[in-house]
């Protein structure tokens, strides 16, 4: 516990110093121009970020299904050597599941990103 | 005492040698780049007049992006637009303390780990690290408030989500096979024998996860094939809004996360810090010549072999970053998800049904 606590306080130390000292260090010189955010060169278009296509919102809820479903498999992974062939089938009905579930994804077109 | 002293030389040590090695692989990338495309690269940078092939240039970098200006816009969320930059440094930097370096060194009959963090869910624990750097870029895209860093952060988060699921599927063939989640325990599994000469390396054992692990770490380190969130030459990126020292500590971590990639391949699939046929007591080699060394020789070697074997696999990335050219972001989706995924899948399978074959 101690080295973990040493380890991220070392580091955290760090990463809060070389955020910081570049305040120090730096200039500070503005102008109007400065303030805009990047546009390639053209006058500012937008003032707000538009809704953002919902394929995202797919692929985040996709990696939490099957994100979940790989944890699962690594408490598996480690006993299997111990447990020999009883532990085969068990997995083989867990990969049946995780496979109906991956192949209705594909199927309904989850991982197609363009129509 | 003494104790909590060897621990925080040992963890400044393992961070000093990680920055210091990132450092130069950024030079070592310009030097490969200018080879590669018949030019002389980075030469220019001087001590005191003395130019060494340029190997002053990643201090010099370093130097000049100190007294750049720091420039955090007013449109910007300025909290979490600062702690962006913090979140992806730290949790990559974090990782490496659980990297095995050599076996143990005995000094003074005191028994040191050369490994910081030696704790027993390793593999699980720089998994969930490697997973908290997505924030640093979806909290960057999203908090510097322009269209161009937006859609950066948005590509990057569903690019390492997605891989992210094809990393932690490859790896569990190789926990099957050396039934383990702690690293050193990994690495030692990898010190034994196969018929009695081979060295037993992950590689050899897992052809097809060592495949599917560098697939998805590559693209994890965001860089050509795999940097649709950077797109130099398309949309600027996530750290569009930033400078200074901000923008170059995500330059760095993704340097870092390449060096990092390279000890986890290392570790998991080569062997770690072993030497093949070299025992605590010296070489034992399988047509039955012995070497026998002083312990302090053979922990040297060991730590040599780490290094080698790092700096191969770090070539080997900087080789690949420039000889392809970017995935278009269909594809990619379509690598990740319907190839890397089934194939782990069917690594584990096959993996599971020749175990049980051969018990």
């Amino acid at each position: 516990m101690t080295e973990l606590f040493l380890v991220f306080l070392i580091n955290g130390l760090l990463g809060v110093v070389l955020v910081v000292v570049n305040k120090i260090t730096g200039p500070k010189r503005t102008n109007p121009i400065k303030e805009t955010p990047y546009e390639c060169g053209s006058p500012y278009l937008q003032d707000r970020i538009y809704p953002i296509p919902i394929k995202y919102y797919m692929v985040a809820f996709l990696f939490l299904v099957f994100d979940v479903e790989v944890v699962f498999f690594y408490p598996w992974a480690l006993i299997f050597k111990k447990i020999g062939s009883p532990a085969l089938i068990f997995m083989f009905a867990y990969i049946a599941i995780l496979g109906i579930g991956f192949v209705y994804a594909w199927k309904k077109g989850a991982f197609q990103w363009e129509k | 005492m003494s104790d909590i002293l060897i621990l925080l030389i040992k963890i400044v040590a393992a961070l000093v040698w990680f920055l210091v090695l990132t450092l130069y692989l950024t030079w070592l990338e310009r030097k490969e780049s200018a080879i590669m495309q018949d030019r002389i690269g980075a030469n220019r940078a001087d001590f005191f007049g003395i130019r060494v092939i340029g190997l002053f240039q990643p201090f010099a970098d370093a130097i000049k992006m100190m007294f750049k200006e720091d420039f955090t816009p007013t449109f910007s969320r300025r909290f979490i637009h600062n702690l962006a930059p913090f979140v992806a440094f730290f949790f990559t930097a974090v990782t490496v303390q659980a990297i095995p370096f050599g076996d143990v060194l005995r000094v003074g009959g005191k028994e040191i780990k050369l490994q910081v963090l030696d704790i027993d869910v390793g593999i699980l624990f720089i998994l969930a690290m490697l997973s908290f750097t997505v924030y640093g870029v979806l909290l960057s895209g999203w908090a510097s408030n322009s269209r161009w860093t937006l859609l950066g952060g948005l590509r990057g988060t569903a690019q390492l989500v997605s891989y992210e699921v094809a990393l932690g599927l490859s790896l569990i063939g190789l926990v099957m096979v050396f039934p383990s989640l702690r690293f050193s325990s990994i690495v030692n599994y990898q010190g034994e024998l196969l018929f009695g000469w081979l060295p037993q390396w992950g590689i050899l054992l897992q052809p097809l996860g060592f495949i599917v692990f560098l697939f998805a770490s590559l693209a994890e380190s965001e860089r050509v094939p795999f940097d649709l969130p950077e797109g130099e030459s398309e949309i600027v990126g996530f750290f569009t809004e930033y400078s200074g020292l901000k923008w170059g500590l995500y330059m760095f971590t993704s340097f870092m996360k390449v060096l990092l990639i390279a000890c986890l391949l290392t570790t998991l699939f080569f062997g770690g810090y072993h030497v093949p046929w070299l025992n605590p007591d010296g070489f034992h080699f399988p047509w039955g010549g012995e070497w026998l060394l002083p312990h302090g020789i053979v922990v040297l070697f060991q730590i040599i072999m780490f290094n080698v074997k790092v700096i191969f696999f770090c070539w080997l990335q900087i080789l690949i970053r420039w000889t392809y050219p970017r995935f278009r972001y269909d594809q990619l989706m379509d690598f990740g998800w319907k190839f890397l995924v089934p194939l782990s899948v069917i690594n584990i399978v096959a993996t599971a049904i020749v175990m049980t074959l051969l018990k």
